[in-house]
């Protein structure tokens, strides 16, 4: 293709990257820095690393605290545990999903993809049905002559919620690795002294790191500024970062929720920064 | 000489299909043994089974004695050089290497020598730090040799390892793999399609077919004795044609009676009577024991290589003489150069030359296909 052609395919999405990726970007960056006259500021900034509120706890206690640094620690803190969760359950079913055969590899998938089809909102709402006092599960325990369990609106119910929403995109990329693994890498470890644990930690392990590494970033970043499940199934008690800047917003005080995005964002790119370059110096196969 | 593998009545099916069909097989302390056969054969599945990859449905694989049946493939005293290496992309030339050593928790600097020594062995010294990305076909296979050799196994399957280099490389490699063997004192059980490198390579050679061992003998017994017309076509070129055995040394075939050196046949038996091209003279017509006219000849360097119409059956002839297209010549055989065959299921399928050309044998090459 000539240069020319090249470019004018190109057109379009280029248009479209700077008209709604950059400039609304940009617009983020505008806000973050200035007051509601437009004019320069840093106190949003201040605001958040600074600003504090006292919260009293169910015993009665009550405490002074960094309300967003307190936020954001609670967001970070859950979307880690989301992430390690969905990494504990989705690489074992990615494996034994890779070495299926071929017709059971296309229903597991199908399976796994079919919550994807549904909308968020009813996703979330299913969930509250499921793990309310007097919900599905409660009644099945009791039904089977258990104590019920309090769940909903604890941090629980939201990681729940959290692994349920995301676990396919753990599960995609390290699947994919696993499928295109040469079969005859495992017997060579097996021929070579290795039994099933170490062939695991040895070679099966190693070259999947890329596959996990892709996982864990395509997790932790959407639940570190996930809202709405929280809300839901935290019962509004475990506010989180993505929560805050939504409050924000719906009460009109937008420099204010331009400010923690642009701090979000800017936290994210440095830690995925970070990983890249991590990745590329130590894990074969994650130079691209 | 010990006996280091026995496989004793081993059959074996995958989705219903007969693999290996009754197999028994000895192999001895420090032999050079090939398993040799086109592919779908069960060489190589008789490689995976004493690696421990596979396990046979019926029968027993016997090591040093002892069945060795339920021997998961790490527990085996055995090692396995894989057709496209299976080097771990993730290690460099040294850990690959290593990577027995490591598992067994040898002390670093013992697992340090060993490596060199390796290194030194397959003639890659300096290479350790190297990406195993980055070598060559070559290179590459001498690292899968190295890391299957370090921890001494008494045995080393081979599965194919040449057959993704070019022919320089793997002359040269089957040199080296010989004399690799022979330093070492390891027993290697090679598995391959192709016959000039069993001929030249093997101390044994098992010729195998539809999943059975047609013939197990030395390069010379197999390519001088072959069994059946199947071990005659296979190996080498043969022209395999219908014959009687009149009585004790005296058989009949391509219109004429011959001498020959073969004995204990049933008086008037049919039997396949084979004759290598480069044994047939050609003498002038009317010396001949047999004629026939030439229907084709091609220059191959050293001989010519024609095709003769004897009879309506097409001989192939390797000569130095130089003869014509369309020539009536002569034909002498000599007593040692006809063998014969009793008849078997392979008798009539082989041995004709009227379709032959070069490139149809190219065609029909077993090896063009990977075995499963």
């Amino acid at each position: 293709m000539k240069k020319n052609t090249y470019r004018a395919v190109l057109l379009p999405y280029s248009v479209w990257a700077l008209l709604f990726i950059l400039v609304p970007l940009a617009f983020v960056g505008y806000y973050a820095f200035t007051d509601n006259d437009f004019r320069f500021t840093m106190e949003h900034f201040v605001r958040f690393f600074t600003a504090t509120s006292s919260i009293t706890s169910e015993s009665g206690v009550s405490q002074e605290v960094h309300t967003y640094l307190l936020i954001f620690w609670r967001s970070l803190k859950l979307a880690v545990i989301s992430t390690l969760v969905c990494l504990l359950l989705g690489y074992p079913l990615a494996y034994i999903m890779s070495r299926a055969r071929e017709k059971t590899q296309k229903t597991m998938m199908t399976l796994i993809m079919i919550p994807m089809w549904m909308n968020f909102l009813i996703r979330t709402y299913a969930w509250m049905t499921i793990l309310q006092d007097t919900g599905i599960f409660n009644n099945l325990l009791s039904g089977l002559g258990m104590n019920r369990l309090h769940i909903i609106g604890t941090e629980t119910a939201v990681i729940i919620g959290m692994v349920y929403d995301y676990f396919p995109y753990m599960v995609l990329p390290i699947y994919s690795i696993m499928a295109k693994m040469d079969y005859k890498l495992i017997e060579a470890a097996r021929d070579l002294g290795c039994d099933s644990l170490a062939t695991l930690r040895r070679v099966i392990f190693p070259l999947s790191l890329p596959g996990v590494i892709s996982g864990v970033t395509m997790v932790l970043i959407p639940s570190i500024s996930t809202f709405y499940i929280s809300q839901k199934l935290g019962s509004g008690k475990f506010f989180l970062i993505g929560d805050a800047i939504e409050g924000q917003y719906v009460a009109n005080n937008l420099h204010f929720a331009a400010a923690m995005a642009f701090i979000l964002m800017v936290i994210l790119l440095v830690a995925m920064a970070l990983v890249k370059y991590v990745t590329a110096r130590y894990v074969y196969g994650g130079e691209e | 000489m010990k006996k280091i593998i026995e496989l004793k009545n081993i059959s074996k099916s995958f989705d219903g299909e007969m693999v290996l069909d009754n197999i028994s097989l000895d192999i001895y302390d420090n032999e050079f043994i090939t398993l040799l056969g086109p592919s779908g054969c069960g060489k190589s599945t008789t490689l995976r089974m004493i690696g421990g990859f596979i396990q046979p449905d019926q029968g027993d694989v016997i090591f040093l004695g002892e069945r060795i049946n339920d021997v998961p493939p790490h527990k085996r005293n055995v090692n396995t050089v894989f057709q496209k290496y299976a080097l771990f992309p993730h290690l460099n030339v040294f850990e690959n290497i290593a990577f027995p050593l490591h598992q067994k928790g040898v002390p670093k600097a013992e697992i340090e020598e060993k490596v060199n020594e390796m290194l030194r062995l397959v003639m890659l010294p300096g290479f350790a730090h190297r990406r195993v990305t980055n070598l060559s076909g070559g290179q590459q296979q001498r690292v899968a040799i190295a890391r299957a050799l370090i921890s001494h196994p008494r045995v080393l399957l081979l599965d194919e390892p040449l057959g993704a280099l070019d022919l320089k490389l793997r002359k040269d490699m089957q040199q080296e793999l010989k004399k690799i063997q022979k330093s070492t004192g390891i027993t290697f059980i090679f598995v391959t399609h192709d016959q000039e490198e069993a001929l030249s390579m093997s101390d044994t050679i098992v010729v195998m077919s539809e999943g059975k061992i047609q013939q197990i003998g030395s390069p010379t017994d197999i390519y001088n004795e072959p069994k059946n017309a199947f071990v005659a076509d296979f190996i080498g070129e043969s022209n395999i044609v219908d014959g009687v055995m009149l009585a004790d040394y005296r058989v009949r075939f391509a219109g004429h009676t011959f001498d020959c050196l073969d004995a204990g046949f049933g008086k008037n038996e049919p039997v396949d009577v084979v004759v290598r091209p480069e044994d047939v003279d050609i003498v002038p017509a009317e010396q001949g024991q047999f004629q026939g006219t030439v229907t084709s000849v091609t220059f191959m360097g050293v001989h010519n290589e024609i095709i003769v119409d004897i009879q309506g059956f097409k001989w192939m002839i390797q000569t130095t003489e130089s003869v014509n297209e369309g020539e009536f010549i002569g034909l002498h055989l000599d007593p040692d150069a006809i063998h014969i065959m009793k008849k078997s299921k392979y008798s009539g399928t082989f041995g004709d030359y009227s379709s032959f050309s070069s490139e149809l044998d190219e065609l029909s090459d077993p090896g063009s296909e990977a075995e499963a």
